[in-house]
């Protein structure tokens, strides 16, 4: 069940190592984005893609 | 997008999946940094310093203004048990009796800003307004600090502030529960 998450609880997790995932268009991550996100645009998300995140960590989309 | 974006990844078997829906507007509006291309200028956020004192609506005035007084300061912000700017205190309430409470001659609901506002377009109306000091909180109404005049404007002329604040841990002039009880 994925849980929706405020900007307080967002801070606790990247404290804890959670992963961070820009899923907007490259272009728009390349102008801007949280540090430390990595980008893994909505249209193109799949295994293949979503295999640079590790399992074992929380990932946290936005 | 990002709903999708997460409900796609528990489908892919990731187990601890969250999703932060206010994204990424919310988070520069709390004034923190992001990275990428797109260059922010200078932000309110820059020049905002958290020192500034603050009181809580049910305690004694007399002791709030001696509070901010003995920290430096002839004027104090009134926060609720949340953090949240319900008031301030200044020019002629700063002269009420010692015995008021705070939420009785505090002004109401004074104007704030975000702290990724352009600090050069805050400055302008500063300087247009004779503006000396501007409150800034997130977008749900946290006190985060205020920008004084003086800190924009050597910010803005390429000069250093007198003191690069990184968080407000035992500011001078704060209410805390611990002085409540005492």
């Amino acid at each position: 069940m994925v849980a929706n998450i405020d900007r307080a609880q967002l801070l606790e997790l990247i404290d804890e190592g959670a992963q961070v995932v820009d899923v907007l268009p490259d272009a728009e991550y390349t102008a801007q984005h949280i540090p430390g996100a990595v980008n893994l645009p909505l249209r193109q998300l799949n295994a293949e893609t979503a295999a640079v995140l590790r399992r074992d960590k929380p990932v946290v989309v936005y | 997008m990002s709903p999708r974006a997460a409900c796609r990844l528990e489908a892919l078997g990731f187990e601890q999946v969250y999703d932060y829906t206010a994204g990424i507007a919310d988070w520069k509006a709390a004034g923190l940094p992001v990275e990428g291309t797109e260059s922010p200028g200078l932000r309110i956020a820059d020049a905002t310093r958290p020192d500034i004192p603050t009181a809580q609506p049910h305690e004694t005035f007399g002791i709030a203004r001696q509070r901010a007084n003995e920290a430096g300061w002839d004027e104090a912000l009134v926060v609720d048990c949340e953090g949240i700017v319900v008031g301030r205190l200044r020019g002629s309430a700063w002269e009420a009796d010692d015995e008021l409470t705070v939420d009785t001659v505090m002004e109401l609901g004074p104007t704030t800003v975000r702290p990724d506002g352009s600090l050069h377009s805050l400055l302008g109306r500063m300087n247009e307004r004779g503006t000396k000091l501007v409150v800034v909180s997130d977008p749900q109404g946290h006190l985060i600090g205020v920008v004084l005049t003086g800190d924009a404007q050597r910010l803005a002329t390429g000069e250093p502030p007198e003191r690069i604040w990184k968080d407000c841990n035992g500011c001078p002039g704060r209410w805390s529960p611990a002085e409540q009880d005492t």
